[in-house]
């Protein structure tokens, strides 16, 4: 079997997946993610780019997965959002990441536009990610673009979503799933996930589902970084003894990638593809935390 | 009902200030809160307060109209009274600002307020909600009777996005996500089948403005 990406062979052949996370610069020189990338080359089979994240502007995704996968020869996972751009904008782009190489794809809804920098700027969710997924799934199994004309070449990339494992209620969260799979979604990374038993039940209520799911693995630095996301991230659930022990730690970046060893120890065997591990602006964090997985044998 | 919101007086005194002779025209029809003639009289004694005594040949009258957006209305009530006028502040919607401009094309018309959503009145709580962006494609009867093209801010439809906590939205955390509403009102009424379907992207080639409709002569 041939296979899109080193990640899809990843999934499909190897016990455990990792995956990390990349921002682009504010900046208009690519220098300081090429640094992140060099950091995490050996640690993670893909990497995500982030698209504009949190609704702040950042170099472009694509030129940056782009600039990486040629500079560094690490894989990227091109993160793509409906926010800032209409369907013709995002098939335009689609059509470009697999002219420059780029081999996976993770659609999203995106965050909404008032929660970044640029507040009074117009929102586009012209499509939502179930949508662009069908778009996708078009243009690459029937060549065809959304307003059914033919495509010369269609695109060819390993795609996937977001899942949030959290959210209460969960059942339309698992329906949305249902929709992007049967829209050819073949893996989904997951929301930051410290309470084991959150995922267990999930993993269980979408075992109908043929979708390699990567959990999301983000290393709590402080007790005022958890509590911060329990408030602020939807679907965030930490277990209150994890924030006890960040208070007790004398070193608190330590005791938190220790806890993300526990947690993948317990995921392991709930059937998971792998890991999804994230680390905003500190891409030597997130491979601190992968050598540390790495390291215990938990995988 | 058609939500407005007064502007600032600076605002409106700034539009006015080239201007000697104005008339205030409210609106009785169904903008809310409802700012007819006795609110155009206080509007006229304010700015006729901002003037003087600095400008003695300074006049500002006050009047309304059953519904502005109705040029017959406009037209019939307001003729008698626009002998040189040379400004009108209008109390209406946008749409009646606008029929005005078409009526008296020759006179200045200027905004009083600001024309904010089509609104759903809770006399319990005094509140106003928006409901409707008059698509031109209504989905109530597959979406649980609930828009979530109005009141999910991404317009999703094919469920919640993961930013809803509490059962609140992730752009304002005191508002309801619209997807989980729906998603209870169809899972009660036995159609989660439905709720479950992929619904295609949304066509906006059938909402481009501005929209018009133009009775034939047949007709």
């Amino acid at each position: 079997m041939s296979f899109v990406s080193s990640l899809q062979k990843s999934l499909a052949t190897s016990k455990f997946t990792i995956t990390g996370e990349l921002t682009p610069p504010k900046s208009a020189s690519i220098e300081d993610v090429l640094d992140g990338a060099k950091l995490i080359k050996d640690d993670v089979v893909a990497t995500n780019v982030t698209d504009n994240p949190t609704s702040r502007v950042v170099m472009s995704t694509l030129a940056t997965c782009h600039l990486i996968e040629k500079q560094t020869g690490l894989e990227t996972i091109y993160q793509i959002t409906c926010r800032d751009r209409n369907r013709l904008a995002l098939q335009s782009d689609i059509l470009a990441a697999n002219a420059l190489g780029i081999k996976n794809i993770l659609v999203l809804t995106g965050d909404y536009i008032t929660m970044g920098d640029h507040p009074e700027a117009k929102p586009v969710f012209d499509l939502d990610s179930v949508q662009l997924l069908w778009a996708i799934k078009r243009m690459q199994e029937e060549g065809l673009d959304l307003a059914g004309k033919k495509l010369k070449t269609p695109p060819k990339l390993y795609v996937g979503a977001a899942v949030n494992p959290g959210l209460d209620p969960i059942e339309p969260e698992i329906i949305r799933l249902e929709k992007k799979v049967a829209m050819d979604t073949k893996f989904a990374q997951s929301q930051c996930l410290y309470d084991p038993t959150v995922l267990e039940k999930f993993m269980d209520q979408i075992s109908h589902l043929d979708v390699k799911i990567l959990v999301g693995i983000t290393p709590l630095l402080s007790a005022g970084m958890a509590k911060w996301m329990v408030k602020n991230c939807p679907g965030v659930i930490i277990p209150d003894e994890m924030i006890k022990r960040l208070k007790g730690a004398e070193d608190k970046v330590q005791e938190g990638i220790k806890m993300m060893v526990e947690v993948v120890s317990e995921i392991a065997s709930m059937g998971v593809a792998g890991i999804h591990v994230m680390v905003p602006e500190r891409a030597d964090l997130v491979a601190e935390t992968v050598k540390a997985i790495k390291a215990s044998g938990v995988v | 009902m058609i939500v407005t919101k007064e502007k600032p007086l600076e605002e409106i005194l700034g539009f006015l200030s080239p201007y000697k002779k104005i008339l205030v025209v409210g609106c009785d029809g169904c903008t809310t809160p409802p700012r007819g003639l006795r609110e155009a009289k206080t509007y006229a004694t304010l700015i006729e307060m901002s003037r003087k005594p600095k400008n003695k040949n300074f006049e500002c009258k006050a009047t309304t109209v059953s519904k502005q957006c109705d040029n017959y209305d406009c037209a019939t009530t307001l003729t008698p009274q626009i002998e040189n006028v040379d400004a009108i502040l209008s109390f209406a919607c946008g749409v009646g600002v606008q029929t005005l401009v078409d009526v008296f094309p020759e006179i200045p018309i200027y905004p009083g307020q600001d024309t904010i959503f089509l609104g759903s009145q809770d006399r319990d709580n005094a509140a106003m909600y928006e409901k409707c962006i008059s698509c031109g494609d209504c989905i109530l009867g597959e979406t649980g009777g609930i828009c979530p093209r109005t009141r999910c801010p991404k317009g999703l439809l094919n469920g919640p996005c993961a930013g809803h906590m509490n059962e609140k939205c992730e752009v304002d955390r005191e508002k309801d996500c619209a997807w989980v509403l729906i998603y209870k009102r169809m899972k009660d009424a036995g159609q989660l089948d439905k709720f479950r379907e992929f619904r295609k992207p949304r066509n906006y080639q059938i909402s481009t403005a501005p929209q018009q409709i133009v009775r034939s002569s047949s007709e």
